[in-house]
């Protein structure tokens, strides 16, 4: 392999090993100033001649997780040994950093995207004809070009992630649920007087053994349902996000994905390798943007997985805009089941934020009596602010 | 000690380390920084820690981390119990009550109160919250702890940390620069059937071949849990003990042994005897 030639003014071996952090940073990996000195004292115990050594050694040092500990040996060569297409003597002081970190899932669905976008345009009451009565839709800051750009260039990172981060912060409001009264607990915030009272009597009237009482937490799970039908299509992507917010803080929330079957999404969501849950989700989303029934889904969903999912402290969550080809009666009767195991159902709409919308269709009429709320979810703000809503809940 | 030698002096307990972890154990022991180690389940992370203490002739000491982990379960604890009867017994004054002998050392205080450097392991630091990993970093880069009623204990000698973690939570970058880092993956199918060597010497060389074979295989299916070297280390134990020489002999006794590598049900059904024939067939 060739070892790559520095140029003459790059002088001794800090001068390179400052380079080579540089490079390392330009390459995403987070790495401070005291990096470089680390790095020398490091190959001070090593066997420098060997570069397979070196290589170890610094990896050891300066990958700072498992992707910077893939990516390491590449890297490594592409700077000591001139393999990649690095710029010669980068060894200056001014490197431009990358900043923001690859975003942790933006490609999801990316490979379905074709069949998405022509089904957007099929989409009934979604396309440009409406932009005028849906102010704030999740589209709309350039309605009057929508046709002509790019769903995703429109559903940018920045939405996403901040749908994200709004889901993060309902997930925490739904969760952080401590109860008011207090518990015997081992190691509770205050003293049992009672208890240990009753128990000095045996010890001569010593308080002796010391009770404790605390606050049970009583977290509240979230099962999220996440409607990916045709109609759907423009959200689908910003609700897979906000579902994959709620996933992210809560470790025993569930959610599932339904057009006109229903799957569980949980694990691929859960997925740290972005690529691998992308395509797994891809393979899951077959038949994404077709037609919805959104009865014969919830039937499966409390055939199948309610009885674990459910229990009398679990928020449903469904994203759907209710336009539903199956009968409005297994809707009402699915509902009722989930009803009776579920603590709270609230339907997040995203028709409702529109203005002179009104639930009409025949399955939201079913299923209207069995919602705790019904919630519009059209942008990103409405989506935030559900948060005082569900603390309400 | 250099790291070739720390590796060979690893084997000597029985731990089979690939040369870039030696090299970070190695470091971590030079440089006296902590060593963060991950990967998924199973791959011997912890087992790392009690090879080390081994070869170091040392004492181990471990803080199992868990979601609510508090100072007074990590670092120390006034024993009240003892303080109450000594205030009773009027024999000790308020100074004396605050003293060494009152207090419960927790891991974290144990481990730099040590004469001599111990290993310290900190097993599932994601588990524990974000709060208490700040803490720790304050323990990591000073090594000293402060009690109000006493002072600050600085330690005596700087133990070795060895952190682990497996994906429950990203950790914070600030933890993550303090330390050294591995990843620690499944191993070869070399590394492996050494493990397998070094832990049952007396398994046939044919067998050992066939079950790190289908050991391998089997990770690259789809399953829920993969198995670890545990497992494997398991399932062979259990082939063993049932007297089984090969694989393809006794299908259904070693279908039946499957339980030592399929911890779920769904991986049960992913590994009906059909799929069993297939990677058996094709090891043997």
């Amino acid at each position: 392999m060739p070892v790559t030639r520095f140029p003459t003014r790059a002088t001794g071996m800090a001068d390179r090993m400052a380079g080579f952090v540089a490079h390392l940073r330009m390459n995403g990996l987070k790495l401070g100033p005291g990096e470089t000195g680390d790095a020398l004292a490091a190959l001070g115990h090593v066997d420098t001649i060997d570069p397979a050594q070196a290589k170890m050694a610094l990896r050891a040092l300066l990958a700072l997780d498992a992707e910077g500990w893939r990516r390491f040996d590449d890297l490594f060569d592409a700077y000591w040994f001139n393999a990649g297409k690095i710029k010669e003597g980068s060894a200056s002081s001014h490197v431009r950093t990358q900043s923001a970190r690859p975003a942790l899932w933006q490609p999801h669905l990316d490979d379905t995207q074709g069949g998405t976008e022509d089904s957007a345009e099929m989409a009934p009451g979604l396309g440009d004809g409406d932009a005028e009565g849906a102010d704030g839709r999740l589209i709309a800051t350039r309605s009057d070009t929508l046709n002509k750009r790019d769903l995703r260039e429109l559903m940018d990172e920045q939405s996403l992630r901040d749908a994200q981060a709004a889901a993060r912060k309902l997930a925490r409001a739904i969760r952080d649920r401590r109860s008011r009264r207090r518990k015997q607990g081992r190691r509770g915030a205050e003293l049992d007087l009672r208890r240990i009272q009753r128990a000095s009597l045996a010890r001569g009237g010593e308080p002796f053994d010391l009770y404790h009482r605390a606050r049970p937490d009583r977290p509240m799970r979230i099962v999220a349902l996440c409607d990916v039908s045709g109609s759907m299509t423009v959200y689908a992507r910003v609700f897979l996000a906000f579902v994959k917010g709620l996933l992210d803080v809560d470790t025993t929330a569930d959610a599932y994905l339904f057009h006109t079957r229903l799957m569980r999404i949980t694990s691929a969501l859960r997925d740290h390798d972005t690529l691998r849950a992308a395509g797994r989700l891809s393979l899951m989303a077959e038949g994404f943007g077709g037609g919805t029934d959104i009865g014969a889904s919830l039937t499966a969903f409390c055939d199948t997985h309610a009885a674990r999912a459910l229990n009398n402290r679990t928020v449903v969550i469904v994203l759907s805009d209710g336009y539903c080809t199956g009968s409005p009666k297994a809707l009402a009767d699915a509902l009722a089941g989930i009803r009776r195991k579920a603590r709270r159902i609230v339907w997040l709409n995203p028709l409702l934020g529109w203005k002179d919308y009104a639930p009409v269709a025949a399955a939201m009429q079913a299923a209207m009596p069995y919602l705790d709320a019904h919630l519009p979810a059209n942008t990103i703000q409405a989506l935030a602010a559900l948060e005082g809503e569900f603390s309400r809940l | 000690m250099k790291h070739e030698e720390l590796q060979t002096a690893l084997a000597g307990t029985g731990y089979v380390a690939d040369e870039s972890l030696a090299m970070a154990l190695h470091l971590a022991l030079a440089l006296g920084r902590p060593l963060l180690l991950e990967g998924p389940a199973g791959v011997g992370k912890t087992e790392i820690a009690n090879a080390l203490a081994e070869v170091l002739d040392t004492r181990l000491i471990r803080l199992q981390c868990y979601e609510g982990l508090d100072a007074a379960h990590a670092i120390y604890e006034w024993n009240y119990q003892r303080q109450l009867l000594a205030i009773r017994a009027e024999a000790a004054d308020e100074e004396a009550l605050f003293s060494d002998k009152y207090l419960l050392k927790r891991p974290l205080l144990e481990a730099i109160s040590q004469d001599v450097a111990p290993v310290l392991l900190i097993d599932e630091i994601d588990r524990a919250d974000e709060e208490f990993e700040a803490y720790l970093l304050e323990i990591l880069s000073d090594f000293q702890i402060t009690i109000p009623e006493i002072g600050t204990v600085k330690a005596k000698a700087r133990p070795i940390v060895v952190l682990t973690a497996n994906g429950t939570r990203d950790l914070s970058d600030a933890l993550r620069r303090r330390c050294l880092y591995t990843y620690v993956d499944y191993p070869d199918r070399e590394t492996e059937l050494a493990i397998l060597n070094k832990r049952a010497p007396g398994l046939e060389a044919r067998l050992a071949t066939q079950i790190v074979g289908v050991v391998q295989a089997l990770r690259r299916e789809e399953l829920e849990k993969k198995p670890g070297i545990a497992e494997m280390l398991d399932w062979a134990a259990a082939l063993a003990g049932l007297g089984i020489n090969d694989l393809t002999d006794d299908r259904t006794a070693v279908q039946a042994t499957l339980v030592c590598l399929l911890k779920t049900a769904a991986d049960r059904d992913a590994a009906p005897v059909e799929v069993m024939d297939r990677l058996i067939g094709k090891v043997a």
